[in-house]
């Protein structure tokens, strides 16, 4: 990777615009992520260079926060939450089936790139447990029949 | 004439269906020709009974709920509009017992307002405390925050007059005031109601420490799993900067105050305010040492307020009332109200703010009706992943910080979590030490390393292995954490563990409480 290896426009424009807030990394790196899904390995010199930092200092803030990735995710996320309250209602049988259902484990996407499903510690939605998040949709009370046919009309 | 219809944005609602019953009612209003207004409130906490949809009257709203698309065409034929009878019917909004017996001083406005209309705000007592801090200097605003007793409302329960005093006492250029609206708890949700149900408020109490300490910029911190918190707040704050309550010269009094939302990332550790600030600055969320305070050399080192949402949220009414009017509510070193959170398997979960000094038992049966499986509550956990478990034996403490304390336990940011008698409390206990491994920020050994040894060693011991020498180890390993972490993670994870385990030592195998020591 060299920092001349072409990137995204939009990427260009969104580091561009950000670049002189203060403590800018994180609205970057949240503006990649909106745009492309995921921060590819080829942004971050343009993003190192951008704020003056080492490459290796901008790979470290992306490994260190859990919600970041660089690899692309599936079309649809699955955000479930694992957490106390939903637990206490049943989220871990929930977990079981999705994983059955999905054929996959968290921090994975299936196969044919419709779904990854990632672990979420709660939502805010503990009074309506167990919950999850697809996108900015949230859902609660969620029981095994409601989550296949949330994704049926998804897939 | 039109009526107005409400129903609620509160996530807690649109993950029930909320917009869909929305969307429906207007339809059907428009199939029948009847002209409605319909607006989309924050959530009353009811959550039982949510998507709960109100209806404006001559006596005072009246409530449906819990609402599905489906139930829309029978409301609408029982004339619900006008406060017709049907399954569904609550009656009067105001007299439903559960919202009746609070006592609401920071929530006062949420679920009743429209969170987008800064008219609303203001028709509702809003920014008359901010009205009344443009008066006063900085040293009188702090007095009414300190005379209030207010204890920050994101764990610590540090005073916030105190650490007011402090910022306001640094001399500097540049001073910022951070809110704290990382809410990672589990079991918590009283942020999220406020940002999405009365931003405003939140804006004004910032604004109000902004002005008291000399502070002309503020971070909203918010965790990114909140995005419909994130779109409420950046409404709001709009709007706010429109009509002259932010920005240079705040209603024209010189005063400048800016205020912008940043996201977190899905660190739960960057909700601990050191973390928080390295995370503002653009790195990753280390944790650092203190000394230096926050409120000496906090973000970019200049002097900073940390506050958590609530805390900040009830700084507007104690602006408007005084100080001493909030202090009256509460008991002991505990003033005012806090806004308790009922979750996990509860048949009524729901938002309760009341003065401190209720006991758990009446929150869990009164309010939350039991369990919502039927079967008995074994335990509760208070004040988010890493508070204590408590058992039955123990549902008479009170809310109040010193009373939890004194059983080795902590109030937190005020969320209880129920748990029904089919929880395995061994494998609670593994899923803290699994938690604080995964959260874990790093930097020092026995939160890093320790929490992967304790998942191991409570994996032994669900599986029955050498018990006398697991459960020292169990033990060894706790203390190590409790002595050794430089924060509250490492430092609190004991909690839920070692309550875990010495209230239901059946449950890792032990028969009875002294094999368990
Ligand atoms: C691991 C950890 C996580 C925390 N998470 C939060 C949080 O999500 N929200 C919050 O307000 N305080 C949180 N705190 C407490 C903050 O460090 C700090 O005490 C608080 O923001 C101060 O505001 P207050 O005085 O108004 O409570 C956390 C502390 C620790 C150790
Ligand atoms: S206790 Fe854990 S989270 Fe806290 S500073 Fe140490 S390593 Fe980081
Ligand atoms: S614990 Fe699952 S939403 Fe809070």
């Amino acid at each position: 990777m060299t920092g001349s290896s072409p990137i995204n426009p939009n990427v260009q424009t969104i580091i561009a615009s950000l670049k002189d807030k203060p403590g800018a990394l994180l609205p970057i790196l949240h503006g990649i992520q909106d745009e492309l899904g995921y921060i590819p390995a080829e942004t971050v010199p343009a993003i190192a260079d951008a704020l003056n930092l080492s490459r290796a200092e901008v790979h470290g803030v992306i490994s260190f926060y859990h919600y970041f990735r660089d690899t692309p995710p599936g079309k649809t996320t699955i955000h479930l939450c694992r957490a106390e309250s939903c637990q206490a209602m049943g989220a871990k049988d929930l977990e079981n089936h999705v994983k059955n259902r999905l054929g996959i484990d968290y921090h994975e996407t299936t196969k044919d790139g419709v779904f990854s499903l990632e672990p979420v510690y709660c939502l805010g939605l503990c009074a309506c447990s167990p919950s999850m998040q697809i996108g900015n949709e949230v859902y609660g009370r969620v029981s095994a029949e409601s989550f296949d046919s949330t994704i049926e009309a998804l897939s | 004439m039109t009526t107005t219809v409400y129903v609620p944005c509160d996530s807690g609602a649109l993950c029930l269906g909320a917009d869909k019953v929305a969307s429906k009612i207007v339809e059907e209003a428009k199939n029948r020709n009847i002209d409605i207004n319909l607006i989309r409130n924050g959530s009353r906490g009811l959550f039982w009974l949510e998507p709960l949809v109100e209806v404006s009257t001559d006596k005072g709203r009246i409530a449906y709920g819990p609402v599905q698309p489906h139930d829309v065409v029978s409301l609408f034929d029982a004339g619900f509009l006008t406060a017709g009878t049907h399954p569904l019917a609550l009656g009067l909004t105001d007299e439903i017992p559960y919202l009746k017996q609070q006592e609401r001083l920071t929530f006062a406005r949420v679920g009743i307002t429209d969170p987008a209309s800064l008219d609303d705000y203001l028709a509702h007592d809003g920014y008359r405390g901010l009205k009344n801090a443009l008066i006063l200097s900085g040293a009188d605003i702090v007095k009414h925050v300190t005379d209030s007793g207010l204890r920050g409302r994101g764990g610590a329960a540090f005073p916030t007059g105190i650490k007011w005093n402090t910022v306001l006492n640094t001399v500097s250029e540049q001073k910022y005031i951070i809110c704290n609206a990382d809410e990672g708890d589990s079991g918590t949700y009283s942020d999220r109601m406020i940002m999405e149900g009365d931003p405003f408020v939140l804006i004004e109490g910032m604004t109000i420490a902004g002005i008291a300490v000399g502070a002309t910029q503020g971070y909203i911190y918010l965790r990114c799993e909140y995005p419909h918190s994130h779109k409420a707040l950046n409404t709001a704050i709009s709007k706010a900067y429109e009509a002259g309550y932010l920005g240079d010269s705040i209603l024209g009094s010189g005063k400048k105050f800016d205020l912008e939302v940043r996201l977190g990332a899905g660190a739960y550790i960057c909700g601990e305010e050191t973390s928080l600030m390295e995370s503002l600055e653009g790195k990753r969320g280390l944790v650092r040492f203190k000394p230096p305070l926050p409120a000496i050399s906090g973000l970019f080192g200049k002097p900073t307020v940390v506050n958590n949402v609530i805390s900040l949220a009830s700084v507007p009414i104690i602006l408007d009332k005084g100080g001493e009017y909030y202090k009256n509510f509460g008991m002991g070193r505990s003033r005012g109200t806090l806004p308790i959170q009922l979750a996990g398997n509860l048949k009524q979960p729901g938002l309760i703010e009341l003065a401190f000094g209720v006991t758990l038992r009446e929150l869990l049966y009164d309010f939350g009706g039991g369990s919502a499986s039927g079967r008995p509550i074994k335990a509760v956990q208070v004040g988010g992943p890493l508070g204590a478990y408590l058992p039955e034996s123990q549902f008479d403490t009170l809310v109040d910080y010193e009373a939890f304390a004194a059983i080795w336990a902590v109030l937190g940011h005020g969320g209880i979590v129920a748990f029904d008698d089919t929880v395995d409390m061994a494998e609670m206990a593994r899923y803290s030490m699994e938690f604080c491994k995964i959260e874990s920020c790093g930097k020092c050994t026995p939160c890093r390393i320790g929490s992967t040894r304790g998942m191991e060693v409570i994996e032994d011991i669900i599986k029955g292995h050498d018990l006398n020498k697991n459960i020292p180890l169990l033990r060894d390993l706790c203390n190590t954490l409790l002595n050794g972490s430089l924060c509250a993670l490492g430092g609190m994870t004991p909690y839920p563990v070692l309550s875990a385990l010495n209230h239901f030592p059946a449950d890792f195998g032990i028969a009875d409480q002294a094999d368990a020591a």
